[in-house]
């Protein structure tokens, strides 16, 4: 034997430390209460094994005597009635314990002793239990999904494996809440892997709900894993516990809740007098739109946290006034409204528009698609969907650009050499090959794809890595830190990266979009094959083409014609006042196509709707400080600003520059108009504040959104705005 | 009564509860131990090895007499790993034994990596089959047909894989050489 696996030898022989005694106390005895259990209710096995003991010639004493003496039920209806029973509650007992509530749907107990037949054939009846993927797990809500073990265990020994007690459906079924809705889901609800709804605050109600019920029922058993798990206990993580380390669990480590979202605080309303500038970094990531899409769909409200107003409204594209030359970037609009929902406040709209890339005019792509395949990929809106997305992308794409796909799940793996898009087929071929199973090695992923993309790169080419995933990065040792690390690095070298997320229940929202960002790409969540049509397809040239990178925004508002401001979204895009000015601080991107929406609620001076007073002490300066960068594009310093309103300033570097270019334009009572296109992002705003809690919105209501909504459609080529006024219906709903 | 393992799970089969008691308490540490090998973890191998007690009165009527106790036991065990992990896999993010997300994500991250060893980074670095496979042979001291036997796969396959194996360490080893 080689070295390596003597190493590997001698440490498993000697890794696995003693057993701890209580932990060793407790299993046999739970082995024992189960012997007892199965003892009672189990003549036929009896039976069996009597017709075995005849047929033996060595038939020990103890055995005939034992079997004389055991009370063995016969097989009246009425022992086997009672048997089948206590087999009910047991299984129900096992069942509400491990199965459809959040955290262990799979009601296939290894811990139940049953007399059923071993076999779990694929002729059980799964209908009645509505196992399949009707309402996948959403933020908020339970879902009860089951495996079809036969299926998914690797061909093992039919002996050895275990059975459902058939009881099963029925306890499932009434642990179901009923606010599942069935959503037309894509893919037929073949078996698969099973997938967990996420803990959340909606839930807890039902979780500690059912955790009174638990403890009636539990079987010993279960006690361990059951009071670790599933009292919102931070289940204890795999740890990875050295040899002589002393603790039986491992730390508390990740939240219950598996789909996370970054929470921020809504940005409050701010003082102009104290705070008269605002700074943040543009966002054209879509993702909070699906998902929000997603939960609507199935009945239930979004986590208020998955919401980025930002991200529903740029949802959209709008018909702002593009720009005239590739020069310049991109062109700004502003304009100022009167606010929906508060008649005594305005809106200040500012729209971003993107040059767009025609196909002939643009550079060639070099891609990488990066893919997840690790077990839990297996759902039918993750790996199928993503192969479709892909198929949908490649249909886009120029004979001249290339591609090239890495794998990663246990191993990490170039599923297909940098190929031209004109041979679609072979990279057709692999993607249909694709099939999910084993871990998640994110980062042997990402280095094989940054290699790959690296020896693709060519002068006056686009080279990006589209990492498709369903969150569940799983990056060996690494830390978050180091993967932004590295991901920064290899965009300093010119490849990007944007990031689809897929499926639910995994989805690491805060870190695909930090990688991102970092990567300078997008973020996009792809829930259905339409989304990737729209992201993909539509959206071909913004998802691979950047035109600018760190785009930031700057507003000062004058403190003698406004007195308070509230941006609405961008929580999780605020910059320091200094940032805008750093180069080194990185911000969004722009890709071909895009435009970007930021909205601000602004106060008068002399609006009766002031949520603070006017100060004593302080005289409100009559021409407000400018700081020096912006003279060379205002008018001479001589000019009344008085009566501006605010003055916009905007950062943002050419994709290939290391120097931001600065533009800047004053926001005065001549942009006083309103487009439609302005109140339909209006409307968006509004929705997005409504399903974050509405705080400052009054009794304006969904309605109130769907009317503003309906009265500015303007142009819906895609279908994408009608589509968001069924959602405001069904938000209006569902908020009753 | 009988001491071997075959006639204990015999007699327990047909309800000696004593036998029974004998049996698991004589394989609980085998159980933990092979349970420890494939997850890494000792919470995770404790709730393992409590399942497959209590999953062991049912499943021993199924048991023939004429395998292998320790063969069939093995399997009994690999098999409950694979469902905990299934399990597992649905409500944290790692999707595999011998964890590498959540602990990673860990403040104490840091301290933890250096506790973890050589060996996590092996058995982490490979992948299911081979980690399962690395258990049996290297930790359990199976022979390869042994080892077979309770994967259900041929002696020949679990012999590519320990080449498998065998290369997956030394790429790693290369790979620690250059600092990756």
């Amino acid at each position: 034997m080689s070295d390596e696996l003597d190493r590997l030898q001698n440490a498993l022989r000697d890794a696995p430390p003693a057993p701890a005694p209580q932990a060793r106390a407790q299993a046999l005895a739970a082995a024992m209460a189960a012997f007892d259990a199965e003892a009672e209710k189990n003549p036929t096995g009896t039976q069996a094994a009597d017709a075995r003991l005849r047929s033996k010639k060595t038939r020990p004493h103890w055995a005939a005597r034992l079997f004389g003496g055991l009370q063995m039920p016969s097989l009246t209806l009425k022992s086997t009635l009672l048997g089948g029973a206590s087999l009910a509650v047991l299984a129900l007992g096992v069942v509400i314990v491990q199965d459809p509530d959040l955290l262990d749907p799979q009601p296939k107990p290894i811990t139940v002793p049953t007399s059923q037949p071993a076999e779990l054939t694929d002729t059980r009846p799964r209908t009645d239990m509505a196992e399949e993927r009707t309402a996948d797990p959403v933020v908020g809500q339970i879902v009860t999904r089951s495996e079809d073990a036969s299926t998914q265990s690797p061909p093992s020994d039919s002996d050895a494996e275990n059975a459902t007690a058939p009881a099963d459906p029925r306890p499932a079924e009434t642990l179901r809440d009923a606010p599942l809705q069935e959503a037309p889901v894509p893919a037929a609800p073949a078996p698969m892997a099973s997938e967990l709804a996420p803990s959340d605050a909606p839930m807890r109600q039902q979780l500690s709900g059912l955790e009174r019920v638990q403890p009636m029922m539990r079987q010993p058993g279960d006690t361990r894993r059951a009071t670790r798990e599933l009292g919102l206990l931070a289940p204890t993580p795999p740890g990875i516990v050295a040899p002589d380390a002393a603790p039986q669990d491992a730390p508390i480590i990740a939240p219950p809740d598996r789909d996370r979202f970054e929470t921020k605080p809504d940005n409050p309303v701010k003082l102009v007098a104290e705070e008269p500038v605002s700074t943040f970094s543009i966002d054209v990531d879509t993702a909070s739109y699906a998902w929000m899409r997603r939960s609507l769909n199935q009945g239930q409200m979004p986590d208020p946290d998955a919401v980025r107003i930002e991200e529903l409204v740029n949802y959209f594209s709008y018909a702002y006034p593009a720009p005239e030359t590739r020069e310049t970037p991109f062109e700004t609009s502003v304009s100022v409204m009167p606010s929906p929902w508060n008649a005594d406040r305005k809106l200040l709209h500012i729209g971003i528009q993107g040059y767009e890339l025609s196909d002939d005019a643009r550079p060639d792509a070099n891609l990488v698609f990066l893919i997840d395949v690790s077990g839990s990929m297996q759902a039918a809106d993750k790996l199928p969907l993503l192969v479709n997305a892909f198929r949908l992308l490649l249909s886009e794409l120029r004979p001249t650009d290339e591609v090239a796909i890495v794998t990663y799940a246990g191993g990490a793996g170039v599923a297909l050499e940098p190929t031209p898009a004109a041979e679609a087929d072979r990279i057709l071929a692999v993607l249909e090959r694709l099939q999910a199973g084993g871990g998640t090695r994110g980062e042997a992923g990402l280095h094989e794809a940054y290699a790959l993309a690296e020896a693709m790169m060519a002068e006056g080419e686009i080279t990006r890595v589209l990492l498709a995933t369903d969150g569940d990065f799983n990056l060996g040792l690494s830390s978050d830190e180091a993967l932004t690390a590295l991901i920064e690095e290899k965009r300093e070298t010119g490849v990007f990266l944007s990031v689809l997320g897929f499926g639910e229940g995994n989805y690491n929202d805060a870190l695909m979009q930090r990688l991102a960002q970092n990567g300078n790409g997008i973020a996009a969540y792809i829930d259905s094959l339409m989304e990737a049509r729209k992201v993909l397809v539509e959206g071909v040239t913004g998802a691979l083409f950047p035109i600018a990178k760190d785009v930031k925004i700057q507003i000062e508002f004058n403190p003698a014609t406004i007195a308070e401001y509230r941006l609405i979204g961008y929580e999780t895009r605020a910059l320091n006042r200094e940032d805008f000015n750093d180069d080194s601080v990185d911000a969004g991107e722009i890709g071909a196509g895009h435009s970007v929406t930021a909205i601000y609620e602004i106060t008068p001076v002399d609006s009766p709707a002031r949520a603070t007073d006017p100060l004593r002490y302080a005289q409100p300066d009559s021409a407000p400080q400018r700081a020096p960068e912006s003279a060379p594009q205002t008018a001479p310093a001589a000019a009344d600003t008085s009566d501006e309103y605010a003055f916009l300033k905007l950062r943002y570097k050419l994709p290939d520059a290391e120097e931001s270019v600065l533009i800047t334009r004053p926001v005065t009572p001549a942009d006083e108009t309103a487009s439609a296109e302005a109140r339909f992002a209006a409307a968006v705003a509004g929705f997005g504040q409504l399903l974050k809690g509405g705080r400052y919105l009054g009794d304006w209501s969904y309605a109130d959104a769907r009317a503003l909504a309906r009265a500015n459609l303007g142009n819906d080529p895609f279908g994408h705005r009608a589509e968001f006024l069924r959602l405001l219906a069904l938000a209006e709903t569902l908020d009753r | 009564m009988a001491t071997g393992d075959e006639d204990l799970a015999r007699e327990a089969a047909l309800g000696d509860r004593a036998a029974f008691a004998v049996l698991v308490d004589r394989h609980y540490e085998a159980i933990f131990r092979l349970a420890w090998r494939l997850l890494g973890s000792r919470a995770d191998a404790e709730d393992v090895a409590q399942d497959v007690c209590v999953a062991l009165p049912a499943k021993l009527r199924r048991f023939e007499a004429r395998a292998r106790f320790t063969t069939w036991l093995h399997r009994v065990t690999l098999n409950a790993v694979r469902d905990h992990l299934r399990r597992r896999a649905t409500r944290q993010r790692a999707a595999e034994g011998w964890g590498e997300v959540e602990l990673m994500r860990s403040a104490e991250a840091a301290e933890t990596r250096a506790a973890l060893g050589w060996l996590a980074t092996a058995m982490s670095a490979l992948p299911e089959d081979q980690r399962e496979t690395a258990a049996l042979v290297l930790g359990e001291e199976l022979s390869h047909a042994e080892a077979g036997a309770v994967l259900g796969i041929s002696a020949g396959t679990v012999s590519w894989r320990m080449s498998a194996i065998r290369t997956a360490l030394r790429a790693m080893a290369a790979a620690e050489e250059e600092g990756i």
